[in-house]
């Protein structure tokens, strides 16, 4: 009876060219998904590795569902942002993440939430996957008091537990992500530190005192380049030597990996951590992926790359199309299903929006709060000398 | 009679009273005091573990507690203090050791960027309790680019304690708060002072002997003119007391201890004593901690105390030379302090 139905609804598609199997399939009961399905990724490229990850991913209907829904709402948040910045809502910094979605979402699913995570400015994306509500990641964006940072830090700076950031200074998140993962080895918790960092932070001096201590040292530390072609308005070719970021660890054994598939990412990271945990030092991966924004809001992004790469980009790579037609085509899910959790993220987005947009702004007395930590309060002179402002901890 | 006597004389300073500790052995004491203390404590930098330190300071640390809490770095400031203080927010409590102090410059970043303003952006979210400690300010003979004093430079910001000890006492009680504490402290030691003995009481040969951060001392109670200093330059202040007090003029000496944050108030409660204040620092003098000194002075209370306006003694405004003459010259003298003083004092 099922199948006679996507008979006739693929016939119907197919008769008058448009979708119209999502209504023919109305009554379609969900076990008649496949549950599971084995997917070809692309083989990495790999540096001092005799193997690499997997070249076959598993992929559960809950899985994909999971992954869908994680990279729809980062990609909707982003999107949201967009607008609450272009109406002057947001203001300052803002690095927006749509097209990266895979990396993030990928990563995730790698490692567990007692693994760590520090990463760069264009954050928002990892705050969401590291557990902090869209509602806090918005209100913090538009400084209110309902902000994961109480809208101290903005865009660039939200944490959570073992999420450190969301780092301003160019490849500075990299030793700090070393030293977390020091600290995973000290204590011998088996845990490891994701440590991220853009195809602009490799040139960074600091991330090669780094890795010669990683290594040295044998630090659990993942690091991760999400190469997306260009360092704010420099593409690779012209900030680079050399444009192989998986080798750039020289030593350090490295992997290139395809950012743009949610399942190689997933497979790459949980190669990458089990290194890690084996004791073997830490890894270099790298996630070629792609950024349809801008470097930030104030960059349009089209002085430096053609609209036609982007566009491109987009229709042949996009990693939330690329997940949801791999999961279509193999009867893992149907169309409405996507249609529907998409209107649900959408409204969820809304709401966030909302509650970010009415939120009121942090009270002036908290500007000097958060001073010290754990210290009594003290006082903090504010503009003239007849101003005595208190800072608790 | 005599025997006995001598006997028990030594039996009692083994066992209790005061004795002669180098600023550099009680440094030592203190780390190795709270190593045993807290197991999330560790020490970190360049020749720290096998070389005993640079300066000697952390020998014998690692032979006691081996490679995993002593911590030899290459030659990557940048590096390995920003591993420190992630290893600060993942909950360690590391002791990052800059060879000196003008090696910092190298990860002043870190320092800042990642240590000092974390626990504020994240709104309480995310401490750093985390020790920055190395020789600070001149040396003999090191030359320019090795004699900078950099209490000025982190005192600006605000995130950071900052400490300057100057005696044995100082430097045990003050580096086991900064280790206790749960912010980032710059702790800013001298090389010079390393080698110098000082009595310390009974009570600061106690493990849990600890010196309030933000508190200063009073070294010596005088009427006449208020002297405010920190880490070497006290001696100095004391010296020029000695001398001073000859001629009938009764200096006030305060240490100041912890450079941020300055406790204002000492030095205000003296001043409305003294009538007269002049600061000494080792530091340049522009935008320097005796500047600060004068601007708190003049917007606080103890403004209309003054007799006179606040004088600073500080190093020369160049870079150090290197000629034995010049170096020097470079530097507070005893003299140019009593000189100053007289000068304030109007005698």
């Amino acid at each position: 009876m099922k199948t006679m139905l996507t008979v006739i609804s693929n016939a119907l598609c197919r008769i008058t060219g448009k979708n119209v199997g999502a209504r023919v399939a109305v009554t379609r009961n969900f076990a008649d998904f496949t549950p599971q399905v084995t997917f070809d990724i692309k083989k990495c490229d790999l540096h001092r590795l005799e193997a690499g990850p997997p070249v076959k991913a598993e992929l559960t209907r809950e899985q994909g569902l999971q992954y869908y829904r994680t990279m729809q709402m980062v990609r909707r948040v982003e999107l949201k942002a967009d607008q609450l910045y272009k109406q002057k809502i947001i203001r300052g910094f803002c690095h927006l993440y749509d097209g990266q979605e895979a990396c993030a979402a990928g990563i995730e699913a790698a490692i567990s939430p007692s693994d760590h995570l520090i990463t760069a400015y264009r954050a928002h994306g990892y705050t969401y996957t590291r557990g902090v509500s869209i509602r806090q990641i918005l209100a913090e964006l538009t400084g209110r008091k309902g902000g994961v940072a109480k809208g101290k830090g903005g865009s660039m700076h939200m944490y959570a537990p073992h999420f450190y950031g969301g780092n301003g200074i160019v490849g500075a998140q990299v030793p700090l992500g070393a030293g977390i993962a020091l600290a995973c080895q000290y204590r011998g918790n088996n845990q490891v530190c994701v440590t991220l960092y853009g195809d602009g932070a490799a040139n960074q001096g600091q991330l090669f005192e780094t890795f010669n201590m990683a290594a040295l040292w044998k630090l659990p530390c993942v690091f991760i380049c999400e190469n997306n072609k260009y360092g704010m308005g420099t593409a690779v070719e012209r900030a680079a030597a050399s444009t192989d970021y998986y080798k750039r660890g020289d030593f350090i054994p490295g992997l290139r990996v395809d950012g743009m598939d949610v399942l190689s990412v997933r497979e790459a990271t949980r190669f990458a951590a089990d290194h890690c945990r084996a004791g073997k030092g830490p890894i270099v991966m790298e996630l070629q992926t792609y950024r349809y924004h801008g470097h930030s809001m104030s960059d349009p992004g089209v002085s430096y790359r053609t609209r036609e790469e982007i566009q491109e980009v987009r229709s042949k790579s996009d990693p939330i199309s690329l997940l949801r037609e791999r999961m279509l085509s193999n009867n893992m899910a149907s169309a409405e299903e996507f249609k529907e959790m998409d209107v649900e993220i959408r409204k969820e987005v809304d709401d966030a929006a909302q509650f970010a947009t009415s939120d009121p702004e942090p009270p002036l007395e908290d500007l000097c709060n958060h001073v010290f930590s754990n210290n009594p309060p003290l006082d903090v002179r504010g503009t003239h000398p007849w101003s005595k402002l208190k800072s608790v901890s | 009679g005599k025997a006995v006597v001598g006997l028990a004389s030594r039996k009692h300073q083994r066992t209790s009273g005061p004795v002669e500790v180098t600023v550099r052995d009680a440094l030592n004491q203190a780390m190795d005091e709270e190593l045993e203390r807290d197991e999330r404590v560790f020490l970190m930098g360049e020749e720290v573990a096998q070389y005993d330190g640079a300066y000697k300071v952390s020998r014998g640390l690692w032979k006691k507690y081996g490679d995993k809490r002593i911590i030899d770095t290459p030659i990557s400031e940048m590096g390995f203090a920003g591993i420190a203080v992630g290893a600060a927010m993942a909950g360690l409590r590391p002791i990052c050791e800059f060879m000196t102090f003008n090696f910092s410059m190298q990860a002043i970043d870190q320092v800042i960027n990642s240590a000092a303003k974390t626990y504020y952006m994240s709104a309480g979210l995310q401490p750093v309790p985390i020790v920055f400690r190395g020789p600070n300010g001149a040396s003999a003979g090191v030359a320019a680019q090795h004699s900078q004093c950099f209490a000025a430079w982190y005192a600006h910001c605000p995130g950071l304690k900052v400490v300057s000890p100057w005696n044995s006492e100082d430097a045990k009680g003050l580096l086991k708060s900064a280790i206790r504490d749960d912010n980032p402290v710059v702790f800013l030691e001298n090389e010079l002072m390393y080698g110098v003995p000082f009595e310390m009481s009974e009570d600061s040969q106690s493990k849990d002997f600890t010196i309030p951060i933000g508190k200063a001392k009073i070294e010596r109670q005088g009427n006449h003119v208020t002297l405010v200093s920190h880490s070497r330059f006290v001696g100095h202040c004391l010296d020029a007391a000695a001398v001073l007090a000859k001629e009938g003029i009764e200096c006030e000496v305060i240490n100041l201890r912890t450079i941020r944050p300055m406790d204002v108030e000492s030095i205000e409660t003296s001043v409305m004593k003294t009538n007269h204040l002049v600061t000494v620092e080792g530091g340049w003098p522009q935008f320097g901690v005796g500047a600060e000194i004068c601007a708190r002075v003049m917007e606080g209370s103890a403004f209309n105390f003054l007799d006179a306006p606040v004088t600073r003694v500080t190093g020369v405004d160049i870079p150090m030379p290197y000629a034995k003459i010049l170096e020097d010259h470079s530097l507070p003298q005893v003299k140019d302090i009593i000189f100053s003083v007289k000068k304030t004092l109007n005698v």
